[in-house]
């Protein structure tokens, strides 16, 4: 008897796109992935849509409108397992900078017609909307971590996504500590790990793409980024990056006023 | 042949070719974006020269001796680097197994090794002593992991002695360096003043003693033999700290102490520590499978007691607060390290300070704690 393939949606809500496009940049494993499920609804990838519900749902994007913080319900009501991917879906996003400020000054201050702008005065996380299964985090997500999720999923097991340091990705495959080594600011300590530890590679420290780590002591590292030279103001633009309204980042920002 | 040998600079080449020949693949230092890390050596011309290192909490550059003097010339002047041989004996990650689905269930493969056997060149004494400690946990217990004990038993050790302490070494009050006693096949000592420069070679065991027939030396004289032991002593006395000498008894009777609080203040939990440390050895098992569930495979990666999931039980984490984590981790090392294993689980090496984002000196908790245990009992709280 064949059984059913599970049904897979994959929706947008305030964003780039870049994490949808991680589904489509599997490419040796894409055929695979159509082969286990059924591609429901993903309009990157396809018109043709498949009515709900769904077994698997892929929300990307934060909820920044009226009209998305009533659709995710939709979203929410016609699917058994949703998960949150990217930073916008688990943090807010960038957007999230614009919690920030009045929402009015903002609209002036960018658009020619603000009458015609419908915005909420924040941009925040699906999770503080509806109940979230499993949030993947990364700006943009790791493919291999998407598909592990996938395949976890699929086979009912717990996924194997870290939420220790990005430390550990660092000293896991043997790139050296560009903080100690160089002096160079990074977030690594503070940051979950599974970018494949791609700025340490580069020369660079790390800009917190993939959110705070499970116990983030932000206080620490801020001393110590002192230390190596950074001032009030870059510390705090340090924290508001991809990931500013994740709480640990947001607070952190908020000593360095 | 004596058991002290001299070979010129230049024979470090014929070393190395001589490992080849045996078929060894030769791992050592190497440069690698600013730091020294282990990697393997096709030529002597491979290792770095005229390097020295600066190292202290959360700490580490590498510069260039000053071209006028004779450390220019040197070739093992820097102490230790990021990395260990345990990235070699105990790799950061490794596939244990696989497993198919057949018709009637499933057919397990299990992994091969294919490591190579390596030469490890450039082990220092604190490094020998950290393989010493690896060898009673991984196969001197009831269990043995037969991947390391195969790739360790394998491995020829060309040991060279500390002649320059790095800024966070404490190996003398460890009793484990700078002086490699026991645990090599060859043992080097740099010989480095203005007009000479040579490497003094002592044979540690009879696979040495082969290797040294293909290799061009001559006996070593008392004088040269002499002048390495000072240069060994003199790294012994630059060492600026030292770990108190009844630091097991000091953290045993200790569990509740105000310093734990204070250090978790500082410290990030980020796991450096644990996975610089030679002698860490805490893994995690993960297990995955291909999207059809056709396929699974079970991973080893290193872990660390630093992450939450580490002590993860039913209903949570034991270990919530990185007070306790850090508390935990130092006692094991110091400590309970004793009674589990019959020595101390550090070595002196330093690593743990240097890499630490935010250099928390492992010496200095434990004098902290040393220095306040009576002075501040504790409240009936």
């Amino acid at each position: 008897m064949a059984s059913r393939r599970p049904k897979l949606a994959v929706w947008k809500f305030s964003s780039c796109d870049g994490c949808q496009l991680s589904l489509l940049a599997c490419e040796d494993e894409l055929l695979a992935i159509a082969d286990a499920v059924e591609i429901a609804y993903f309009l990157e990838a396809s018109r043709a849509e498949v009515a709900g519900p769904y077994d698997i749902s892929l929300v990307e994007g934060s909820i920044t409108t009226p009209q998305e913080a009533e659709r995710i319900r939709r979203v929410r009501a016609q699917s058994r397992m949703l998960i949150t991917i990217g930073a916008c879906a688990t943090t807010g996003g960038i957007q999230a900078l614009k919690n920030l400020r009045p929402l009015d000054d903002l609209v002036r201050a960018v658009y020619a017609h603000p009458e015609y702008i419908d915005s909420l005065a924040t941009s925040t996380p699906v999770l503080d909307h509806v109940r979230v299964d499993f949030e993947l985090h990364g700006c943009p997500i790791n493919k291999y971590q998407l598909l592990e999720v996938l395949s976890a999923t699929l086979n009912g097991r717990r996924p194997n996504v870290p939420t220790y340091s990005q430390c550990i990705e660092c000293k896991l495959s043997g790139t050296v500590c560009v903080m100690v080594s160089q002096g160079k600011a990074c977030l690594g300590p503070v940051t979950q790990a599974g970018c494949g530890n791609l700025c340490p590679t580069c020369d660079r420290g790390c800009f917190g793409c993939f959110g705070p780590v499970e116990t983030a002591n932000t206080q620490a590292l801020s001393a110590r980024l002192k230390a190596l030279g950074m001032d009030q103001r870059e510390l705090q633009h340090y924290y508001r990056l991809f990931t500013n309204n994740a709480p640990a980042f947001r607070e952190a920002s908020e000593t360095h006023d | 042949m004596p058991d002290t040998l001299l070979i010129s600079t230049e024979a470090l080449q014929g070393l190395l070719d001589a490992l080849i020949a045996k078929g060894y693949q030769p791992v050592g230092p190497r440069l690698e974006r600013g730091a020294i890390v282990y990697e393997t050596l096709s030529a002597a011309s491979d290792l770095p020269r005229g390097y020295l290192d600066e190292q202290g909490g959360g700490h580490y550059r590498l510069s260039k001796a000053d071209p006028s003097s004779p450390e220019t010339a040197g070739i093992f002047r820097y102490a230790v680097g990021p990395q260990s041989w345990k990235g070699f004996l105990f790799p950061s990650r490794q596939s244990l197994w696989r497993a198919r689905r057949t018709e009637t269930g499933f057919a397990f493969e299990p992994e091969t090794d294919d490591a190579p056997a390596y030469a490890f060149l450039g082990a220092r004494p604190c490094e020998l002593a950290a393989m010493r400690i690896q060898d009673r946990v991984f196969q001197e217990g009831p269990y043995v992991d037969r991947g390391y004990a195969e790739r360790r038993a394998r491995a020829f050790v060309v040991a060279v002695n500390c002649t320059r302490a790095g800024g966070t070494c404490f190996c003398a009050s460890m009793g484990t360096g700078p002086r490699a006693e026991d645990g090599f096949d060859l043992c080097l000592t740099e010989l480095l003043d203005a007009d000479d420069h040579a490497f003094l070679v002592e044979i540690g065991s009879a696979s040495g003693r082969a290797l040294m027939e293909l290799v061009r030396h001559r006996t070593a004289t008392p004088e040269e033999i002499e002048r390495g032991r000072r240069a060994i002593t003199d790294a012994a006395e630059q060492m600026g700290r030292r770990m108190p000498p009844d630091a097991a008894a000091i953290l045993a009777s200790n569990p509740e102490h105000p310093r734990w609080d204070q250090v978790a203040q500082r410290c990030l939990s980020c796991a450096n520590c644990t996975l610089v440390c030679p002698t860490c050895f805490c893994s995690r098992v993960e297990d995955t499978t291909s999207l059809d569930g056709v396929e699974a495979a079970r991973h080893r990666q290193w872990d660390s007691c630093f992450t939450l999931d580490f002590s993860y039980i039913h209903g949570g984490p034991v270990r919530r607060e990185t007070a306790a984590r850090y508390r935990h981790w130092i006692t094991h090392k110091l400590s309970t390290w004793h009674a589990q294993f019959g020595t101390s689980g550090c070595t002196g090496c330093g690593r743990c300070i240097t890499w630490c984002p935010v250099g928390i000196d492992i010496t200095e908790e434990v004098a902290a704690i040393q220095a306040t245990e009576r002075a501040e009992p504790l409240g009936d709280e």
